[in-house]
C-alpha cells in the first residue's frame, strides 16, 4: 500500500489538443480514480435556438465541432427533415454520404497523428498528416474550404460534386489507401509502437457496453455496433461491415479506426458508381418545423444524437447535440483505473476526445 | 440492407415509475445512450434514450414534470447517466435527488444559474 | 520482429521532393469556387435585404435609400447562405481570405451614382404616380360619398327597408345590395 495522492492532469497538456480536465487519484504510479472535469469552451450554442431560425441553426450546429463540421450539420438537417417528413433526392443522399466519408477519413487520419505524437513518434505524425492533408485538398475542392463544409440544407445540398471532381476523388482516394498501407505497417507491427499499446487500457465488452461507449472505442472492445447501418443518408445502399476487434486495447482502438480508412475509401468508391447522375440536389421546404425527432449518426468519434424539437415556429424550442466524447467520457475514467501515470495522456488520446464538441 | 431504427418511439411515463422503467429496460440489455431535459411551455420534458446495439433499436423514455418536482437519481442503476443529469441540474435546473457523483452546478463552470430553465427563478437567484 | 518498419518509409522520404511550398514565395492557389470571402456586384442590388434576415451572426446592413450594403468582415463566418438566399444573385463568394488587422470595422459598398440618379428618379416617378393615384382615389371617394350622401337623403325608406331586409340579402352578394349595404352601415 503506497501513498496515496491526486495529481490535477490538465486543462493544459502537451498531449491535448482541447482542454479536459482530469483529477488522478494515484498510488505511488499506479492511478486509482480519476475524475474528469470539462467545461472550460463551453459555448452554449444550444441556447442559441431563441435567437436563430431552423435555417440559420445549420450553420450553428455545423460549427460545434471543426473536426465533425459535416456531420453535425448533416445529423441537424436530417432531424429537421424527418419532422418535415420530406424525402431529400438521392443524389443529395448519396453527396452527403462522400463527404462523410471524406469527413471521417480525415478525422481518423487526424487521430492517427495524433496517437503518435502522444507515444512519441513524431515522424510517423508527419507522415499520417501528411496524407491527411490530400483529404482536406479533395474537401476544399469540393466545399470551399478546409473544415467547415458549410453545405448542407434542410431538404438537400447547396453545392454538386462535378464529374470531374468525382473523378479526382476517385483517384486520390486509391493514392491515400496505397500511401496508408505503407504506414499501416509501421502502426500495426513495429515493436515501438506495440510496446506502448498492447495490453494498455483494457475495456472489456461487458464494461463497454454497461458504461454506454460508443464508436470505434465499443468497437474496439468487441461491441459491433455502426450507426451508418440505420441507414440515413445513402448508407443503406451501400455495403458495409463494422470494423470489429475484441481486444480492447488501446491497440485495438488503433486498428478498428485505421481499418476505418480504408472502410472509407470503399464506401467512397461505392458511392461514386452508385450515384445517379444528373438530378435536382434539394426539394423545397415550406413552413416551420413542428415536432419532435432523434436523429442518431455515425461521426468519426462514435454515435451522435441530435434532438430537435419544433413547435410551428420558425425558432425551435429545443436543440439537443450530444456528442461521442460526452458518451466515451465514463468509459474513459474507467480505462484509467490501474494504468501507469506515464500512460494516461495516451489513454485520452486513444478516446479521440472532442471537447468542444462535448461542451457545445 | 435497409432502413433500421430510423422510428422513434416515445413512452411517455409517469415520473414514479422512471426507476422501474430504466431498471425493465438495462434488464434487457439496452444501453443508456443519452439523456436531455428541454423547457417547454413552463413544464420540464426529460427524456431518457436507450438503445441496442443488435437491432439498433431506439426507445425513450419522456418523463414530463412541473419545474418544481423531485426527480430521482438514476445513477444508482446506470452509474454513466452521471454527466447527463449533471448537465440538466446545471442548464436547466432540474431537481434531481441523490446524484452519485455530483459536480455542484460546476459540470460546465457557467456563471448564471439555469440558462435554459425557468426564467423567474433564474432572477430570483440572481 | 517489428524493428525497422519506418525504414523504407524514411529512406523513400529522402528522395522524395518536399511536400510543403515555400509559401510566401510561391504564392498559393485558391481552388475554383473557394469560400474566401463574400463580394458584391453592388448595381444590381435591390436592397431587398434578404441577406440581412438570413445572416446567422447578423455581420450585414442594407440601407435601401442611400443604396449601400456594409459586411463586417471580422464577424463573417463565410457560411454562403446570403449568397444562396440573395433573389438578384447579386453576392458571390471570392478567393481569398480576410486578412488580420489591427481593429474591427464595416466595410460600406455603396451603388454608382449613375445607378444612385436613375433609381432616384424611379422613386420620384413612382412617388409621383402614387401621389396621382392617391388623389384619383380620393377625388372619387369623396365623389361616391357625395352620391351616396344624396342616395341616402333621396331613398332612406329604401335603405331602411334593405335593413329591414336583413344581412342574408347584402351577404347574398347582389351588385346594388354589396354596395349599399355599407352605406346603410354608415
Amino acid at each position: 500500500m503506497g501513498k496515496r495522492s491526486v495529481i490535477p492532469f490538465g486543462p493544459q497538456h502537451p498531449v491535448l489538443p482541447e482542454p479536459i480536465h482530469l483529477d488522478l487519484v494515484i498510488e505511488d504510479e499506479r492511478v486509482i480514480e480519476a475524475i474528469p472535469s470539462v467545461g472550460f469552451v463551453h459555448r452554449g450554442l444550444e441556447s442559441l435556438v431563441d435567437k436563430r431560425d431552423f435555417n440559420q441553426m445549420t450553420y450553428v450546429a455545423e460549427r460545434t465541432c471543426g473536426i465533425c463540421s459535416f456531420q453535425h450539420g448533416m445529423g441537424y438537417c436530417e432531424a429537421v427533415e424527418h419532422i418535415f417528413d420530406v424525402d431529400i433526392p438521392i443524389r443529395a443522399k448519396f453527396l452527403r454520404t462522400i463527404w462523410a466519408e471524406l469527413g471521417r477519413m480525415h478525422s481518423h487520419l487526424l487521430w492517427l497523428g495524433l496517437l503518435a505524437d502522444a507515444f512519441g513518434y513524431e515522424n510517423l505524425f508527419y507522415q499520417a498528416w501528411r496524407i491527411r492533408e490530400k483529404v482536406l485538398d479533395m474537401i476544399e475542392m469540393t466545399t470551399g474550404a478546409r473544415l467547415i463544409f458549410s453545405v448542407n440544407k434542410v431538404g438537400g445540398v447547396i453545392k454538386d460534386i462535378t464529374a470531374d471532381q468525382l473523378r479526382i476523388i476517385d483517384g486520390t482516394v486509391t493514392e491515400v489507401e496505397a500511401e496508408l498501407r505503407d504506414l499501416e505497417q509501421v502502426f500495426l507491427e513495429d515493436s515501438t509502437v506495440k510496446s506502448r499499446l498492447v495490453g494498455i487500457g483494457i475495456l472489456t465488452k461487458e464494461q463497454a457496453h454497461d458504461l454506454g461507449c460508443c464508436g470505434p472505442v465499443a468497437r474496439a472492445s468487441g461491441i459491433s455496433c455502426d450507426m451508418r447501418r440505420l441507414g440515413y443518408a445513402a448508407y443503406s445502399m451501400l455495403d458495409l461491415e463494422p470494423v470489429v476487434a475484441t481486444e480492447g486495447d488501446c491497440f485495438a482502438r488503433c486498428k478498428c479506426r485505421l481499418y476505418e480508412v480504408y472502410q472509407s475509401v470503399d464506401l467512397i468508391r461505392q458511392a461514386i458508381t452508385k450515384m445517379p447522375k444528373e438530378q435536382e440536389l434539394a426539394v423545397p421546404v415550406k413552413g416551420n418545423p413542428n415536432g419532435e425527432y432523434f436523429m442518431r449518426l455515425e461521426q468519426p468519434r462514435g454515435e451522435a444524437y441530435y434532438y430537435v424539437k419544433g413547435s410551428g415556429k420558425p425558432f425551435i424550442d429545443r436543440l439537443r447535440i450530444r456528442t461521442p466524447t460526452f458518451a466515451n467520457l465514463p468509459g474513459l475514467c474507467e480505462m484509467l483505473k490501474n494504468t501507469e501515470l506515464s500512460d494516461v495522456g495516451l489513454l485520452v488520446v486513444t478516446i479521440d476526445p472532442c471537447i468542444s464538441c462535448t461542451e457545445r | 440492407m435497409t432502413n433500421l431504427g430510423l422510428k422513434n418511439e416515445i413512452r411517455e411515463i409517469p415520473v414514479e415509475n422512471l426507476l422501474n422503467e430504466v431498471l425493465v429496460l438495462k434488464k434487457q440489455g439496452m444501453r443508456l445512450s443519452q439523456a436531455c431535459a428541454a423547457y417547454i411551455n413552463e413544464k420540464f420534458e426529460l427524456s431518457y434514450s436507450f438503445s441496442d446495439d443488435a437491432a439498433y433499436e431506439l426507445i425513450n423514455l419522456r418523463v414530463v414534470i412541473d419545474p418544481q418536482t423531485q426527480v430521482p437519481s438514476i445513477t444508482e442503476l446506470i452509474p454513466q447517466a452521471v454527466f447527463y443529469e449533471n448537465e440538466m441540474k446545471e442548464i436547466f435546473g432540474v431537481k434531481i435527488e441523490m446524484i452519485s457523483l455530483d459536480y455542484e452546478n460546476k459540470l460546465y463552470r457557467i456563471k448564471q444559474t439555469a440558462p435554459l430553465g425557468p426564467k423567474q427563478e433564474t432572477e430570483v437567484k440572481a | 520482429m517489428g524493428i525497422l518498419k519506418y525504414a523504407p518509409q524514411a529512406l523513400k522520404n529522402l528522395f522524395l521532393p518536399p511536400v510543403t511550398t515555400s509559401y510566401p514565395a510561391v504564392p498559393f492557389e485558391y481552388p475554383e469556387g473557394s469560400r474566401g470571402h463574400i463580394e458584391i456586384d453592388i448595381d444590381d442590388c435591390i436592397g431587398c435585404g434578404m441577406c440581412v434576415r438570413c445572416c446567422p451572426c447578423g455581420t450585414l446592413s442594407v440601407d435601401r435609400i442611400k443604396g449601400t450594403w456594409s459586411i463586417d468582415r471580422f464577424d463573417c463566418i463565410a457560411c454562403g447562405f446570403c449568397v444562396e438566399k440573395c433573389p438578384k444573385k447579386c453576392l458571390h463568394m471570392a478567393k481569398g481570405y480576410q486578412t488580420p488587422g489591427g481593429e474591427k470595422g464595416s466595410v460600406t459598398y455603396t451603388k454608382s451614382p449613375e445607378v444612385l440618379a436613375a433609381e432616384e428618379q424611379k422613386r420620384q416617378e413612382a412617388a409621383a404616380k402614387a401621389a396621382a393615384a392617391k388623389k384619383a382615389r380620393e377625388e372619387a371617394a369623396k365623389k361616391k360619398a357625395a352620391e351616396e350622401a344624396a342616395a341616402q337623403a333621396a331613398g332612406g325608406a329604401g335603405a331602411a327597408a334593405q335593413a329591414a331586409g336583413g344581412a342574408g340579402a347584402a351577404a347574398a352578394g347582389a351588385p346594388d345590395a354589396g354596395k349599399a349595404a355599407p352605406a346603410g352601415g354608415v
